[in-house]
C-alpha cells in the first residue's frame, strides 16, 4: 500500500509521460503484487495478521486486519488493479492516431487502489470512512480525468453527490453502531445482537449508504454516467471491484448485526429482482458501449443481492444449506462479476480508442481487424450472460440450486422466495443472452458500418496480454470451481451467525454438483473443437467458396442494409415498454420517393428523470432561498455569529437555570 | 457416470431424426398429402454431409463455429438425460440446470452467427429469438421446479421416471398444467408452430429457419442435427415427466419409452397442423401463458 502510494506521488511528481508512466504503472503492479501476497494466507486458512497503533482522534484507532473475508475482496482489487494497470500503460502510449497520451492520472489511479485496500482491512469505523472517503475522491478525479467535455464534468458531480449522499448514511450507521463508546469492529460484534434494537434501522441505513456505492435500483444513477466518462481501465477498476466494495460493507455490516429477521432477507431479494431485470433492460436499451456495461453492473449486483437476499432468508430461517448457497453464489459472483465486467471493460476501451467511438451503431466488423480484443470479448460475452463452462455460470448455478433448494422446503415464505429467485434469475439470464449477443454481434461482427470501424486496428500488446488473462480466468473459475469451492465455504463463517444448535453451513457439500458442471462444461468444449474439426476435415477436399451474404436474391448488400442493434432490441423492449420509457421521435417515409426518414430512440434513465431530478429541483429551489441570508458583508457575518452565541446561552439558561 | 447410459443414447442418436419424420408424416396426414418418406430427414443429412460449402464474405470463424456448437450442447443435454428406464451418462445434483443452460449457449452462438453475415433477415431471425428463449427460459426452470419438488431431488435422475399412480392422484392436476406449460415450452424452442414455422423459409415470419440461411454444406448438416436433436431431448424430457416408474422390466420401460414419445410426436404433429401460426406480437402472450400454468403447478403443491 505504501508503495503504491508512493509510486503514485512519483509519477504524479515525475516529468515526461513515458517516466510517469512508468514509475505509475509498474508500482501499481509491485504494490498489487505485495498485496496479493500478503492476502492469499489468510483465505487459505492461514493466521490472519492484524495491527493496532493508537491513534489521537476521538473514537478512533489506527487498526486494521485481514481475516478471510477482507482477503476474498482483496483479491480481485490487487488482481484486477494490476491488470487495469498494465492495461493503462499500453491505453496511455501514444499512438499515431493518438499522438498525446491521455493525461491518466497515475497519482489518483494508484491511490484509489490504495485506498480500496485500505478500506478492506480497517477496523475502525473512522479509519474506514477516511479510506473510503479517500476511495470516492481518487475515483471522482479518475472520472473527470477529461474534464474538457461537460458532460464528463456533468459526470462527476453526478457521482459526487450520491457517493456523499451515501456517506452521509455511513457517518449515521456507524454512530448508531458505535453507541457501546468504541467505533472498533471487533466491539461492534462484541456487542451483537445487544444492538438488536437499533437493528433494523442499522441495516435499511447500510442498504442506502453502500447500495449507493453498489449500485441498488434506484440508487444506481451515478453509474451508468461516471462509468463511460472515466478512462477504460478506470472504469474497468471501477465497474469490476469499486463498486464491490459496497457489496463487502454490506456484508461487513451483517456480520457485526447477529441474526436477521426475515424481512431483511426480502427487502434485499426484491431489490435484487428489481436490480437484476430492469438493469439488463436498460443496458438492451443503450446505443453507448460503455454505458451498456455501466447497466450490466447493476444487472449483476442485483444477482448479487439476490443471493445474499437468500442466504439471509437461510439464515432467519435456520436452513444452512439455503445459507451457504445464497451467500457463496453472491460471493462467487462479487469475483466472477470483477473478472469477465473488467474484461468487458478493457475490450471495450480497446474498441474505443481505435475506433474512436462508442456508439454501437457506428462499428462492426471488428473481429477482422482486432481478433484478440475481439475473441476475448467474445468469452467475457458468454460469461456475463451466465453461461456454461464460463465462470458466470457457476455463480448463477449456486443461485438457482440455492433457490431450487428453497422451493423444495415446506415453508411457505422461503418456496415463494424460491421460486421469485428462479425467475427473475432465469428472466434476467435470458435477457443478457439477447443483451449481449447483440453487444458482440453488432460491434464485432457483420460489416463495418462506418469508415472508422472499418480503419480499426488490433489493441497493443501491453492491452492485450491483460485482456487474455482474464479472458483465461472465466474459463479457468468456470471449469475448476470445485477446487474453489473450499477457498469459499472458508469467507461464510466470517458473516454468519445461527444458534449453537445449528449446523454449519455447508458449502463443500455441493461439491458432487459443481463437479459435475465442469465435467459436463468440459465435455462441451470436447465435443465442440471435436465436432469443428471433423467438419473442416470433411471440407477439406471440397469446394469451399466464398460469396455475397444471400439477401432473397439481391446481389449488391450494402453495410447500411444490416440489421441494427436498436431492431434487434426492439421487440424485448416493446414488450418491457411501460417499464422503460424509451423516447421515440421519428421522420416517417412517405411518398413513392420518400425524400428523408429517420429514427431516433433514447432509453433515458428514467429513476433519474422521474425521481432524483424533481427531488434536487426541489432541493435546488430550498436553498435559493437560504442563500438569501448570506450576502458578503463581513457585519452581517458577525451579527449571525453574535446572535448564534446569545442563542446557545439562552439555551444553556433555560435548561440549568 | 454410467456406462448403462450409452446403449440409449447411442439409441437416441439414431432415432431422433425419425422423431421429427413422424411428426412430418402426421402434419402431411393432416394436410391430405402421402408426404415425405418417414426417413427423410436422414436422407436430408447424408446429402448435406456429403456437399461443399459455400460462406458469406462478412462471415469469420464464429459462423463456423455456431453449428458445432449446436450439436455438441444437444449432445451434452443427450448425457445428461436418463432415457427409458435406464440412468444418465452423467448424472449429479443439479444437472437439470445445466440442462437448461448448455442449450442456450448454443443459443447464443446461433444468435450471434447469424448476426455475422450481416443481413437483416437473419438479424431478424436472431433478434425473434433472443426475445422469445429469454421468456420461454424461466417457464421451463420453474416446470422443471415443479418436478423437482415433487421428486424431492434436483437431479433429472430424481425427476424422470419417478412418478407414480400415487403421485397422479395426489397432485394430479399440478402434472397437468405443468406437462401442458413444458408442452408449449417445447413447441416454441423447436420452432414449431404456432410459435415459428419449420416449413417457410422466405416469408418475414420465420425465426429459426431464417437465422440459419447462409449455413450451407456440413455446416447446415450439423445445424440440422442439432436441432433434431435438441427435438428429442426435449421431447424425452416431457415423456420421462409423465410415465409412470420404472416396471422393473428393461424392454418393457423401453417400449413404453417408444410409445410414449411416438405418441408425443403426433401430438406435435396435430398441433401443427390445426392450430394456425400466431401472430409475432402473440407470441409473448403465449410464452407468459406458459409461465402462468407453471406457476399455478407451483401455488398447487406448495399450498
Amino acid at each position: 500500500m505504501v508503495i503504491l502510494a508512493a509510486s503514485g506521488i512519483a509519477a504524479w511528481a515525475a516529468g515526461g509521460w513515458r517516466l510517469k508512466t512508468w514509475i505509475g504503472a509498474s508500482g501499481a503492479v509491485l504494490g498489487c503484487a505485495v498485496g496479493i501476497a500478503a492476502s492469499v494466507p489468510a483465505l487459505l486458512g492461514g493466521a490472519s495478521p492484524s495491527l493496532r497503533l493508537p491513534w489521537d482522534l476521538p473514537l478512533a484507532s489506527f487498526s486494521v486486519a485481514i481475516d478471510s473475508l477482507s482477503s476474498f475482496f482483496l483479491l480481485p482489487v490487487f488482481g484486477i488493479s494490476a491488470l487495469a494497470a498494465i492495461y493503462g500503460a499500453g491505453y496511455d502510449r501514444p499512438s499515431p492516431e493518438h499522438p498525446r497520451p491521455s493525461g491518466f492520472s497515475w497519482l489518483w489511479f494508484n491511490l484509489l487502489v490504495a485506498s480500496m485496500a485500505m478500506v478492506l482491512v480497517s477496523r475502525n469505523g473512522i479509519l474506514f470512512l477516511m479510506a473510503w472517503e479517500l476511495m470516492t475522491i481518487a475515483s471522482y478525479f479518475l472520472v473527470t480525468t477529461h474534464d474538457e467535455r461537460p458532460q464528463v464534468r456533468r459526470a462527476g458531480r453526478i457521482y459526487l453527490i450520491a457517493a456523499h449522499a451515501g456517506t452521509a448514511c455511513l457517518l449515521v450507521l456507524f454512530l448508531l453502531l458505535g453507541a457501546h463508546e468504541s467505533l472498533d469492529f471487533d466491539r461492534f460484534s462484541a456487542a451483537g445482537p445487544g444492538a438488536a434494537a437499533g437493528a433494523g434501522t442499522i441495516f435499511i441505513l447500510a442498504i442506502v449508504g453502500f447500495g449507493v456505492k453498489a449500485g441498488f435500483i434506484p440508487l444506481h444513477v451515478w453509474l451508468p454516467e461516471a462509468h463511460p466518462a472515466a478512462p477504460s481501465p478506470v472504469s474497468a477498476v471501477m465497474s469490476g471491484v469499486m463498486i464491490k466494495l459496497g457489496i463487502y460493507g454490506l456484508v461487513r455490516t451483517i456480520s457485526f448485526l447477529g441474526e436477521p429477521p426475515l424481512w431483511w432477507g426480502w427487502v434485499l431479494l426484491v431489490i435484487g429482482l428489481v436490480s437484476g431485470v430492469l438493469g439488463v433492460l436498460y443496458a438492451l436499451a443503450q446505443h453507448e458501449l460503455k454505458r451498456l456495461l455501466a447497466f450490466s453492473s447493476v444487472e449483476n449486483v442485483g444477482l448479487i443481492a439476490m443471493g445474499l437476499g437468500l442466504g439471509l432468508i437461510g439464515m432467519a430461517r435456520h436452513s444452512p444449506l439455503l445459507l451457504a448457497l445464497g451467500l457463496g453464489a453472491a460471493l462467487l459472483h462479487v469475483m466472477n462479476h470483477a473478472i469477465f465486467k473488467a474484461l468487458l471493460f478493457l475490450g471495450a476501451g480497446s474498441v474505443i480508442r481505435s475506433a474512436n467511438t462508442g456508439e454501437i451503431e457506428h462499428l462492426g466488423a471488428l473481429l477482422k481487424r482486432m481478433p484478440m480484443t475481439g475473441a476475448t470479448f467474445l468469452v467475457g460475452a458468454v460469461a456475463v450472460s451466465g453461461l456454461p463452462p464460463l465462470n458466470g455460470f457457476v455463480s448463477e448455478f449456486l443461485l438457482l440450486l440455492g433457490a431450487f433448494a428453497a422451493v423444495g422446503t415446506d415453508k411457505l415464505p422461503v418456496g415463494i422466495a424460491g421460486v421469485a429467485v428462479i425467475a427473475g434469475v432465469a428472466l434476467t439470464g435470458g435477457l443478457a443472452v439477447a443483451c449481449f449477443a447483440r453487444v458482440f454481434g453488432i460491434v464485432f461482427l457483420g460489416a463495418p458500418r462506418t469508415e472508422a470501424a472499418g480503419s480499426a486496428s488490433e489493441a497493443n500488446a501491453l492491452m492485450r496480454a491483460p485482456m487474455l488473462v482474464l479472458a483465461a480466468a472465466c474459463v479457468v473459475i468456470g471449469l475448476a470451481s470445485p477446487w474453489l469451492l473450499p477457498i469459499l465455504a472458508r469467507v461464510l463463517p466470517v458473516v454468519t451467525t445461527l444458534p449453537p444448535d445449528v449446523p454449519a453451513p455447508d458449502l463443500v457439500s455441493v461439491r458432487p454438483a459443481l463437479l459435475g458442471t465442469s465435467i459436463l462444461g468440459g465435455v462441451f468444449l470436447a465435443l465442440l473443437f471435436l465436432i469443428h474439426g471433423w467438419r473442416s476435415l470433411l471440407l477439406r477436399r471440397r469446394s469451399v467458396r466464398d460469396a455475397v451474404t444471400w439477401d432473397c436474391g439481391y446481389a449488391r448488400p450494402t453495410p447500411r442494409m444490416q440489421y441494427t442493434a436498436s431492431s434487434f432490441a426492439q421487440p424485448i423492449l416493446g414488450l418491457f415498454a411501460p417499464m422503460l420509457g424509451t423516447k421515440v421521435s421519428s421522420v416517417k417515409p412517405l411518398g413513392i420517393f420518400p425524400p428523408r426518414a429517420s429514427l431516433e430512440t433514447a432509453t433515458p434513465d428514467s429513476f433519474r428523470e422521474r425521481v432524483f431530478r424533481p427531488i434536487f429541483v426541489e432541493i435546488d429551489r430550498f436553498l435559493a432561498s437560504v442563500r438569501r441570508i448570506q450576502e458578503g458583508r463581513v457585519q452581517v457575518y458577525v451579527l449571525y455569529i453574535a446572535l448564534t452565541l446569545l442563542a446557545l446561552l439562552a439555551y444553556q439558561f433555560v435548561r440549568n437555570p | 457416470m454410467s456406462v448403462w447410459g450409452f446403449p440409449t443414447l447411442a439409441g437416441s442418436l439414431v432415432l431422433a431424426p425419425l422423431f421429427l419424420g413422424i411428426v412430418n408424416r402426421t402434419k402431411a396426414a393432416f394436410g391430405g398429402r402421402s408426404g415425405q418418406p418417414l426417413l427423410q430427414v436422414y436422407f436430408d443429412l447424408a446429402k448435406l454431409i456429403r456437399k461443399g460449402a459455400v460462406y458469406s464474405r462478412t462471415s469469420t470463424w464464429v459462423f463456423s463455429a455456431a453449428p458445432a456448437a449446436s450439436l455438441a450442447a444437444a449432445l451434452s443435454a443427450l448425457l445428461l438425460l436418463p432415457l427409458a428406464g435406464f440412468p444418465a451418462v452423467l448424472s449429479f445434483p443439479g444437472d437439470l440446470l445445466l440442462f437448461t443452460f448448455v442449450l442456450a449457449t448454443s443459443r447464443f452462438l446461433t444468435i450471434v452467427a447469424a448476426l455475422d453475415v450481416g443481413s437483416s433477415l437473419e438479424g431478424m431471425g436472431a433478434s425473434r429469438e433472443a426475445a422469445f428463449s429469454a421468456l420461454a427460459e424461466p417457464v421451463l426452470l420453474l416446470g422443471l421446479a415443479v418436478a423437482a419438488r415433487e421428486a424431492g431431488r434436483d437431479s433429472l435422475a430424481g425427476i424422470i421416471g419417478n412418478v407414480t399412480a400415487a403421485d397422479w392422484q395426489r397432485a394430479g392436476p399440478a402434472f397437468v398444467l405443468v406437462a401442458a406449460s413444458l408442452f408449449a415450452i417445447l413447441l416454441a424452442e423447436n420452432a414449431r408452430i404456432p410459435v415459428d414455422d419449420p416449413n417457410t423459409h422466405l416469408e418475414l415470419t420465420m425465426i429459426h429457419e431464417v437465422m440459419i440461411l447462409d449455413h450451407s454444406g456440413p455446416d447446415l448438416a450439423l445445424l440440422l442435427c442439432g436441432s433434431v436433436l435438441k427435438l428429442w431431448v426435449m421431447a424425452a424430457l416431457l415423456a420421462g415427466l409423465l410415465l409412470p416408474g420404472r416396471t422393473g422390466f428393461p424392454v418393457l420401460d423401453g417400449l413404453m419409452f417408444l410409445a410414449g414419445m411416438f405418441a408425443l410426436a403426433v401430438a406435435i404433429g396435430i398441433v401443427e397442423s390445426t392450430i394456425a401460426r400466431l401472430r409475432l406480437d402473440r407470441v409473448p402472450q403465449f410464452l407468459v401463458g406458459a409461465g402462468a400454468f407453471a406457476v399455478m403447478a407451483l401455488a398447487l403443491i406448495m399450498r
